[in-house]
């Protein structure tokens, strides 16, 4: 059980700003710190002051109303975009470039691409970075059997049930082989008895292979079972407004877990301040 | 099964009902003119078989034509669709005048065409690539602009050069687009080849074949002849379509 998750951040990580981006270290592990980050599409504003230190391995649970600008922060962490004020940075990394080296996104919906199969589309990172269809294969294939997915190497994603490709598509966010998986609500459009499912199946997938994780999620119970801890943000533009560990991890049996009288109070915590948030 | 009785049953009634009506003459009455200038399927039937050489002869010229034009715009017009989807800038200044350019009536220029190059193949294969080209260079940007940009964002995370990201899921997104455009400039083609050949031919073809027909008011042959080519506007379709299974297998 983690007892402390609010860990120093990486050496130097809020003045790397002007740092030359260098060649990523593959799940070396790698901290997360933003600092005073602000962000606007044009007049809108969407980010407000957000501040979030993360340990290396650890796991960051954002939650808020939909529409808050949850998805923005994540492809602000992955480099995908650059704040307007703040720094953030990822191992070190502040600039974009250095970031997106150290991050791989999982999107929300999981655009599986139709044209590759599920063995193909969870070997993409591998052959995005030179290794031979062969290769490439043999090792995400290696993987399968441990994620369940054994025997449907050949299936096309719409063979796949939501579940499947959801493994299919973290797997390939997986083999990316970075320290920081940014994962966009990635068990949203899933059933509850399938998503509750998926939840216990990626507790166990980070214990065997732990990475620093920012997760977004609009389900509070999801994100204080999966995270360490969770930030709540407000409605547009987001803040967050409350910060709460979580009581118990990624715990092995995901039902006990969640009923827990120490997580029922946290849960209700959370949504006090999401409701607050969101006025 | 009666997918295709029942058009088939109903070509038949209709070929049958022509066939009458044409050789009691209740057919040129109907228009007005002498009985040999409206032809029963018959007519047209043997027609097709008395010249059959002389009309496979002239669909190989008309063929080549169709092809050689089509595919250059196809080259051409997938090439500008990727310039066009890769610089915004190019996108922005070209795209309206690409949608703009379809009001000008190309087909009025070929005898304008023919002048200034001549009686060759040369201004009939222009012709030709410019009809193809513009259904072709639009669905071919649409479908590259139709690419999810989750997808691309996914994919830069995954460390995808931009080549890659082209080569593995822009080009794909696009691949049904593009045989959309190429199979609506197929059928586009075999009407321009006609013009084309009617501005100018000393090299025959079936656009210059109907012509003579019709000045001879030979009417069974221009039918037998406008059935080549239906026939040849219906075969490139069909091989297009028949690519488009065998390619775009996740469909």
């Amino acid at each position: 059980m983690r007892q402390d998750t609010k860990m120093p951040p990486d050496s130097g990580a809020n003045s790397a700003v002007e740092a030359p981006p260098e060649t990523p270290s593959p799940p070396a592990g790698a901290g997360l710190s933003a600092a005073g980050v602000e962000h606007s599409f044009g007049e809108l504003r969407t980010l407000e002051q957000i501040d979030v230190e993360l340990a290396p391995h650890g796991v960051l649970g954002l939650v808020g109303p939909s529409g808050c600008g949850k998805s923005t922060l994540l492809e602000l962490v992955c480099g995908l975009r650059e704040p307007d004020a703040g720094t953030i940075a990822v191992g070190g990394a502040g600039d974009a470039a250095g970031r997106l080296a150290r991050c791989a996104f999982m999107p929300q919906r999981d655009l599986l691409l139709p044209w590759y199969s599920a063995l193909d589309n969870a070997a993409l990172a591998l052959r995005n970075h030179g290794a031979g269809k062969a290769a490439a294969r043999r090792q995400a294939a290696a993987l399968f059997e441990r994620f369940g997915l054994a025997g449907f190497e050949g299936s096309a994603p719409n063979e796949l049930s939501g579940g499947m490709r959801q493994r299919v598509a973290f797997l390939r966010t997986l083999l990316a082989g970075k320290p920081l998986l940014a994962l966009d609500e990635p068990f949203a459009a899933l059933d509850a008895i399938t998503r509750a499912e998926m939840q216990e199946w990626l507790a166990g997938a980070l214990g065997e292979d732990p990475r620093t994780v920012v997760l977004v999620s609009h389900d509070v119970e999801e994100a204080l079972y999966l995270s360490d801890r969770v930030a709540i943000l407000s409605a547009r533009p987001a803040r967050i407004v409350a910060e709460l560990r979580a009581p118990g991890p990624r715990a092995a049996d995901r039902d006990a877990a969640v009923t827990d009288p120490a997580f029922v109070a946290v849960r209700e915590e959370a949504m006090k301040a999401l409701h607050e948030g969101s006025r | 099964m009666k997918r295709w009785l029942y058009p088939t049953l109903l070509l038949a009634a209709l070929l049958g009902l022509w066939q009458i009506l044409a050789d009691s003459g209740a057919l040129a009455d109907v228009f007005g003119v002498e009985s040999f200038l409206v032809p029963s399927p018959s007519e047209i039937a043997s027609s097709l078989w008395d010249n059959r050489s002389l009309l496979a002869e002239n669909a190989w010229v008309t063929l080549r034509e169709i092809l050689l034009g089509f595919g250059c715009a196809l080259v051409a017009g997938i090439g500008f669709a990727i310039v066009l989807h890769l610089s915004e800038t190019l996108r922005t200044a070209f795209y309206p005048l690409l949608v703009g350019s379809q009001a000008i009536p190309i087909l009025v220029f070929a005898p304008v065409l023919i002048v200034l190059f001549g009686y060759g193949i040369g201004p009939k294969l222009m012709i030709v690539a410019i009809i193809c080209f513009f259904p072709i260079t639009v669905n071919a940007l649409d479908g590259l602009r139709s690419v999810d940009a989750d997808a691309v964002k996914m994919m830069r995370t995954l460390d995808a050069s931009r080549w890659q990201t082209f080569q593995r899921v822009e080009a794909p997104t696009a691949l049904p687009s593009v045989f959309s455009g190429a199979k609506v400039a197929v059928a586009v083609a075999v009407i321009a080849v006609v013009f084309a050949e009617w501005a100018g031919s000393s090299s025959g073809g079936l656009g210059w074949l109907v012509l003579q027909y019709n000045n001879n008011l030979r009417t069974a042959e221009v039918f037998a002849t406008a059935l080549v080519l239906a026939l040849m506007a219906i075969g490139l379709f069909g091989l297009l379509a028949l690519a488009e299974r065998l390619v775009v297998t996740w469909r």
